[in-house]
């Protein structure tokens, strides 16, 4: 019908189903991978991870982390090396979530969360600092007032890091090349690309 | 003739009596705006499978407010460039003939107030169509001046493409509404109403042509998709109000869903009979106001489906559109239908009046087109010459 075809076409579309989703009320499953609101995690056995080395400061496009790296005190180490970050701040209202500061990171401190429904309502609450981005002594992340944590967003954290060994080789497919967290112990290797029927 | 309020002079009830109707108006407007908007975002997203506004109040309904009451709110800006007194006097020769205009729509039969029959029609002038199309006018001032005060590139742009198509348009349309006012003859909106009574719908009684070309060159007169040029995101950001914000903007997005409501209403006055319809028992009075609303809810659904249907014009298709189609095939139609009337009123052969009348409108026909085509050969001869030259000029 030519001209009229385009009039039916709009006027049927009534009738067929939404493809809305009603967000607030209504979730969707997030990725294995989403890159969300970092943490800064610690070994087994309680000490931090971060060094103060400020390579994700380096490596950050957004220029959003401020670290500071400062000796350990040698009666109470911080951290298992020579020195600790003793200032670490995140400003989210530049953060693009990149995930950078992950791969920078040589001790794998600095992961990142699924957590993205934070609404901070003024700037100093957009700047996370240590004790804030931190996990506490059960190794979980610590929730601030306005952020809505979901069951499952400190699970998996940045696990594709741990996936892929340091030389992005495929022969260390599978084997464990990092150190274990607080709370979670070793996270064992995400199920491989060789065996895609595998997956979660 | 005229309403039967006034017949006995004008005293105190009677002032009293006009004074409510224009409350009621006023309301109804502000109200039937509030809730287009919310129609037409709720339909359009139902075209596109989303689900809309849903948020404030039940389905959405209070999102206009909402937005109202947020527009409100807003810091109002002036561009340091702009004409100030102009940019001020805009907006209110936009939303002003907005308002006006829908005082002669006739929404009902007669109604007795305080022991005084009165039309439901805020007035009832005996120039009545004219008064339609001399507010229109007006509003396109209300459009140019906005854009040229603005003092600003793309409201310019958008005010220059406003007022051609306007005034291009209301050519076509005026020629569709006087074929209803010739099938009437009269002016008055009651009397267009009047007599077509007992379902002669100017509709089919006129051969539909002037009802379609009135929906057309309607559309582009208040510029909607698909004749939204003048707001044309993509080219020209917001078109002429794009300096606009606050209170003042909000007059101008009044002004234009209130077009839309007024040439919608228009349409029904002129073409669907008005409030004219099925007479049912009980309630006399409520059902010619039912069968108005009805109606009219009917042709604004019809606007929004075309706007989630059709893309938008380019400008000289446009133009073309206007001009070479719908004022010719307007003019043709009213003076057919004028030479059918005066053949049945001198009592000549209806036969003969229609061969004829066919016959030159044939003639008219291919002499326009071989007029136009002349015209098209003419631009197409000197858009090479250019390309010439310009090549001429690369080559030296």
């Amino acid at each position: 019908m030519g001209y009229l075809d385009g009039f039916r076409v709009t006027f049927k579309n009534i009738f067929q189903p939404r493809v809305t989703t009603r967000y607030p009320t209504e979730k969707r499953p997030k990725p294995l991978r989403f890159h969300g609101r970092h943490v800064l995690n610690r070994y087994e056995d309680g000490m931090e991870k971060c060094i103060g080395c400020e390579l994700c400061a380096g490596v950050c496009p957004a220029r959003c982390i401020y670290v500071r790296g400062a000796d350990n005190p040698p009666d109470e180490p911080v951290s298992p090396g020579e020195r600790y970050g003793f200032v670490y701040e995140i400003n989210y209202l530049r953060c693009i979530h990149c995930d950078l500061c992950v791969e920078a990171c040589p001790t794998e401190a600095i992961t990142e969360s699924k957590l993205f429904e934070f609404s901070f309502t003024n700037r100093e609450d957009a700047i996370y600092t240590r004790e804030e981005l931190l996990v506490d002594d059960e190794g979980q992340p610590k929730h601030l007032p306005w952020e809505d944590w979901r069951p499952g967003d400190e699970e998996h954290t940045s696990g594709w890091v741990r996936a892929t060994a340091p030389s992005g080789s495929a022969a260390f497919e599978g084997k464990v090349a990092w150190s274990g967290e607080l709370g979670f112990g070793v996270r064992a290797p995400e199920k491989g690309q060789s065996e895609p029927e595998a997956t979660d | 003739m005229g309403d039967p309020l006034f017949e006995d002079g004008i005293d105190l009830a009677v002032v009293l009596i006009v004074l409510l109707k224009v409350l009621v108006v006023f309301g109804f407007l502000l109200v039937s705006v509030l809730l287009m908007i919310w129609f037409e975002r709720k339909v359009i997203s139902d075209m596109q499978s989303r689900v809309g506004p849903d948020r404030a109040g039940p389905w959405g309904i209070l999102q206009t407010l909402a937005d109202g009451i947020k527009l409100f709110f807003k810091e109002d800006l002036m561009p340091e460039q702009a004409d100030r007194r102009v940019f001020r006097l805009a907006p209110y020769l936009s939303a002003v003939p907005a308002f006006a205009s829908f005082a002669i729509i006739p929404m009902g039969g007669t109604i007795s107030i305080a022991g005084r029959e009165t039309y439901l029609q805020l007035a009832d002038p005996p120039v009545g169509i004219l008064f339609l199309l001399a507010m229109s006018s007006i509003a396109v001032y209300g459009v140019m001046l906005a854009g040229w005060s603005s003092g600003s590139k793309y409201p310019l742009l958008g005010a220059v493409r406003a007022s051609a198509q306007m005034v291009s348009y209301e050519a076509a349309m005026s020629l569709a509404v006087a074929a209803a006012v010739l099938a009437a003859a009269s002016l008055s909106t009651h009397d267009i109403v009047q007599s077509q009574a007992t379902w002669s719908w100017n509709l089919w009684a006129l051969g539909g042509v002037p009802f379609l070309i009135y929906m057309v060159a309607g559309t582009a007169e208040i510029n909607r998709p698909p004749f939204d040029l003048v707001e044309a995101e993509q080219e020209l950001v917001g078109g002429f109000h794009t300096e606009y914000s606050s209170i003042r903007f909000a007059l101008f997005f009044l002004a234009e869903f209130m077009n839309t409501i007024t040439i919608a209403a228009v349409a029904v006055t002129l073409f669907l009979g008005g409030p004219n319809g099925p007479a049912i028992g009980f309630l006399p009075d409520l059902w010619p106001v039912v069968w108005f609303f009805l109606k009219l809810v009917a042709f604004l659904f019809v606007y929004v489906w075309l706007r989630a249907t059709l893309p938008r014009l380019r400008y000289d298709q446009l133009m073309d559109l206007g001009w070479k189609k719908l004022i010719p095939a307007a003019l043709y139609w009213l003076l057919l239908i004028a030479a059918l009337r005066a053949g049945r009123d001198q009592g000549w052969n209806q036969g003969v009046v229609l061969g004829v009348s066919l016959a030159i409108g044939v003639l008219g026909w291919v002499i326009l087109a071989g007029a136009l085509r002349v015209g098209q050969r003419e631009t197409e001869d000197s858009a090479q010459g250019e390309e010439v030259l310009v090549r001429g000029e690369a080559t030296s």
